[in-house]
């Protein structure tokens, strides 16, 4: 007996049915593409293209880190705090030099995923508590930081971040698209990428096979605490001030959704990078065609709640294994 | 007897799955009053019987009747509302109610006011539980109770809520012998009040004992319905195998040839001391290359969890691991990994599968080094290496990105040893590596453990079944009461001795911390 078989044409429904759960975010943004492209005048214009790149570049990369964590079976809560302790630090060190500001930017980043990594991976604390600390306390270290206050930011190094394009693309949007680009070389090509599938698909296995568990989850909260503080930086750069009130305010919930939207699991042990992607920009298309169409942001909302509560339901897996 | 009408009728039932017809047409009667075994190898069909029946998935082909009237069920729930109960698909069991909350789930006497008269339930389910002649204490929380005793709490409350068909889907897989019995008992007097019982084993000896008639599958097929006392285990056996009786009568008990190894004379790994509080207690063991060494010991012995010790799976108090001479990282399996020492998980399913992952990684899963690049992952090394072990180990899949949950239990397992396998060990722990699997693959497994041996790996095998170790090893450990209690070599090896050292050992009660 051969040990591969050739396979046989499967049962045609059965197969456009997965092909529809498994591209469902792909077919809904280009949905809302076309009717943009129809119904919303001046969509297609290369202003409102480059708008609607910078609004979404800041969830992008949140959400790959995002993506990441979940694929462990984890949450980072913690996200919109860390964003606003980057805000803080760039505040803070921006009159004595812009790249130093950038640099502490980061630096508070891999700190925020440190402390939130080791309480995961070493003291076993669930991840949904674990980042609730620094959920709490890092908007208010942030605060304290800045005494409380919006800071105006007069640098032209930072200002040039924020808002300078290059061959018409924002420089933000180019930054989450090369982030995403390494995001999924990681997760397809690489060892480490491997690992983050197999912690989430199976904890006890992983162990067994002799992965380093433990320190692929720190580095995963780490790389998720430093996306965020990257994001930080850029709503920093481009808004030229630090707001450490409202900077990453309730980002943690648009990058959960842009990643479980994108067809990511929570329940972890599968990564879907490009689909992370599609999801934060499908959510974005979603919310700005509603306003354009004159619906109020309460009802944005709660059409924003249909799409999430819809992909949920399209994801469960009915008896598998 | 009279048979009357089947209870349930499968008629034709046909699943495809891509790339394979998982079930072929198979149609199945099952009578009030009977407990109908259904056997076959892994992949045979059984699994995907059984869900179609209780409504997991739904058929391509064919039809389903319950009691005479077609059903078709939308999912599990359905069907255990119609009356088709499993073992072990927990539906309404919940582990921190107690087993009279558990038994009496939405049909809790009541005292007015919406509360519960909880002297009442515990009384009915008391009553219940007595009637199935199950010991145990109804105020107790589900969860802390044994897993034989959950089973049966579950096929009770089904019972009593009036299901006609009850699935046992080797039930017995995790129950030690006294709790079998228990088992068997329910299932007769169930068998007795007119239930009828379809009742999956790998185990002859229970199906001969219990069960009246007999279904054999084979790739998707129904070979062979009958009566179990028309049929003899020989038989049995041929036909699920698909081959004369004369062949299977030839080839001997086990697949274990122990001639032919060239053993070593140091010992790769040596264990001293292994010591845990109530597990183990100064537990020793050691192998030297080219050798089978037995773990022997009745369930709960510390088999399992002196692997789990030497692997750093389990924490220990105390001892030593040296892994040619040199000494390894006590609680760390990544740091045994590294030196050469693999563990086979005797839950594959729990501690081995990645259920998200395709068959490629996980038979690659651990072979960091081999494949990969700093850190990049060749995607041709990865091929390489599992084309390598799916044609050694004879792993059927449709191909190589299938997704590994679709494989039959003796396929995973293969692929579980194959990852450990593709990692280059020099010591493998092997925890069960034949348990619930087929008679076909099981032997193939045992011939793989014998060609490894002479190959120079060096083996630790427990079984659960003595003749796997009494035939397969070259030495023999064993162990009561988490305590080594004697060893035997060679001609010394043999089903008596080591049960007369179990049987016969003194330890000194349970083993207190060290």
């Amino acid at each position: 007996m051969t040990a591969v078989t050739s396979p046989a044409p499967a049962v045609t429904s059965e197969r456009s049915w997965r092909f529809i759960r498994e591209n469902g975010v792909y077919l809904a943004l280009a949905a809302v593409v076309l009717f943009n492209l129809i119904a919303t005048p001046n969509f297609a214009s290369l202003r409102n293209l480059q708008l609607q790149l910078v609004q979404v570049a800041p969830v992008v990369i949140v959400a790959l880190g995002m993506a990441l964590v979940i694929g462990t079976a984890g949450i980072d809560l913690s996200v919109g705090a860390v964003m606003a302790l980057a805000a803080a630090m760039v505040a803070v060190f921006v009159e004595q030099s812009p790249w130093l500001a950038i640099g502490m930017a980061l630096v508070a980043g891999v700190a925020a995923g440190l402390l939130n990594g080791s309480l995961v991976a070493f003291l076993g604390i669930q991840p949904i508590i674990a980042t609730l600390g620094l959920f709490v306390a890092g908007r208010g270290i942030a605060l304290a930081f800045t005494s409380g206050r919006l800071v105006e930011i007069f640098d032209p190094t930072l200002a040039a971040l924020g808002q300078n394009r290059l061959w018409g693309v924002p420089i933000a949007a180019l930054l989450a698209g090369l982030l995403a680009l390494v995001t999924a070389l990681m997760v397809r090509r690489t060892q480490f990428g491997r690992n983050v599938i197999a912690i989430g698909g199976n904890p006890r296995a992983a162990l067994g096979a002799g992965l380093p568990v433990r320190r692929v989850l720190l580095i995963v909260y780490v790389i998720s605490a430093v996306f965020a503080a990257i994001a930080g930086t850029l709503v920093t750069a481009r808004s030229a001030a630090a707001d450490p009130s409202f900077v990453g305010l309730l980002i943690e919930l648009s990058a959960i959704t842009a990643v479980v939207v994108g067809g990511t699991p929570l329940s972890g042990g599968k990564v879907r990078v490009l689909g992370t992607v599609a999801g934060a920009f499908l959510m974005q298309l979603v919310f700005s065609t509603l306003i354009r169409h004159d619906l109020s942001d309460a009802d944005a909302r709660m059409v924003q709640a249909a799409i999430i509560i819809a992909a949920v339901y399209f994801q469960r897996d009915r008896g598998s294994s | 007897m009279t048979r009357g009408e089947p209870t349930l009728q499968a008629i034709e039932l046909t699943k495809r799955f891509p790339g394979v017809i998982a079930l072929d047409a198979v149609s199945l009667d099952i009578y009030p009053g009977e407990v109908h075994a259904l056997v076959g190898e892994n992949g045979a069909g059984k699994s995907t019987l059984i869900k179609l029946i209780n409504g997991v998935y739904g058929a391509d082909e064919g039809e389903l009747r319950l009691e005479g009237e077609p059903v078709a069920f939308t999912g599990p729930r359905q069907a255990w509302e119609a009356g088709i109960s499993t073992t072990f698909q927990e539906i309404n069991l919940e582990p921190f109610m107690t087993v009279a909350q558990n038994l009496l789930l939405g049909r809790e006497p009541m005292r007015g006011f919406g509360l519960i008269d909880v002297k009442k339930m515990n009384a009915d389910a008391a009553r219940l539980l007595r009637r199935y002649g199950i010991s145990v204490d109804e105020r107790r929380p589900l969860g802390s109770v044994g897993v034989a005793v959950q089973q049966m709490i579950g096929i009770v409350r089904a019972v009593s809520t009036d299901a006609k068909v009850v699935i046992l889907d080797e039930p017995t897989s995790s129950l030690e012998p006294n709790e079998v019995e228990q088992l068997f008992r329910v299932i007769r007097i169930l068998r007795d009040d007119g239930v009828a019982l379809l009742y999956v084993s790998h185990d002859l000896d229970e199906i001969f004992e219990l069960c009246d008639q007999v279904t054999v599958l084979r790739d998707g097929r129904r070979v062979h319905t009958g009566p179990v006392a028309d049929i003899t285990r020989l038989e049995l056996v041929a036909t699920m195998l698909g081959r004369d009786v004369q062949d299977v009568r030839s080839s001997g008990k086990t697949a274990f040839d122990i001639e032919g190894r060239r053993i070593g004379v140091e010992p790769v790994l040596a264990a001293s001391g292994l010591s845990r509080h109530r597990v183990l207690s100064a537990v020793s063991v050691d192998v030297r290359a080219g050798e089978v060494v037995g773990l022997a010991g009745l369930l709960g012995s510390g088999r399992s969890e002196t692997v789990q010790g030497i692997f750093g799976l389990l924490r220990l108090d105390d001892g030593e691991i040296k892994v040619n001479q040199a000494v390894l990282k006590r609680g760390s399996p990544a740091a045994a990994v590294s030196k050469g020492v693999g563990l086979l998980p005797e839950d594959r399913k729990a501690e081995g599968i990645v259920p998200t992952m395709s068959v490629k990684d996980n038979i690659t899963l651990a072979a960091g080094r081999s494949v990969a690049r700093w850190g990049f992952v060749s995607s041709s090394k990865v091929e390489e290496i599992v084309r390598k072990y799916i044609e050694r180990l004879q792993i059927k899949v449709t191909d190589l990105d299938q997704n590994v949950g679709e494989l039959s239990g003796g396929n995973q397992q293969k692929v579980l040893l194959a990852r450990l396998l593709s990692n280059e060990p020099e010591v493998v722990l092997l925890d069960e590596p034949t348990r619930g699997i087929d008679v076909g693959a099981k032997a193939e497994i045992q011939a793989l453990i014998d060609e490894l041996a002479i190959e120079g790996l060096a083996v630790i095998l427990i079984s659960s079944e003595l003749e796997d170790v009494i035939e397969g090893s070259n030495r023999v450990f064993v162990l009561k009461e988490g305590m080594v209690v004697g060893e035997l070599q060679d001609d010394a090896i043999s089903e008596d001795a080591v049960m007369d050292l179990i049987a016969h050992a003194v330890t000194d009660a349970r083993p207190e911390s060290a």
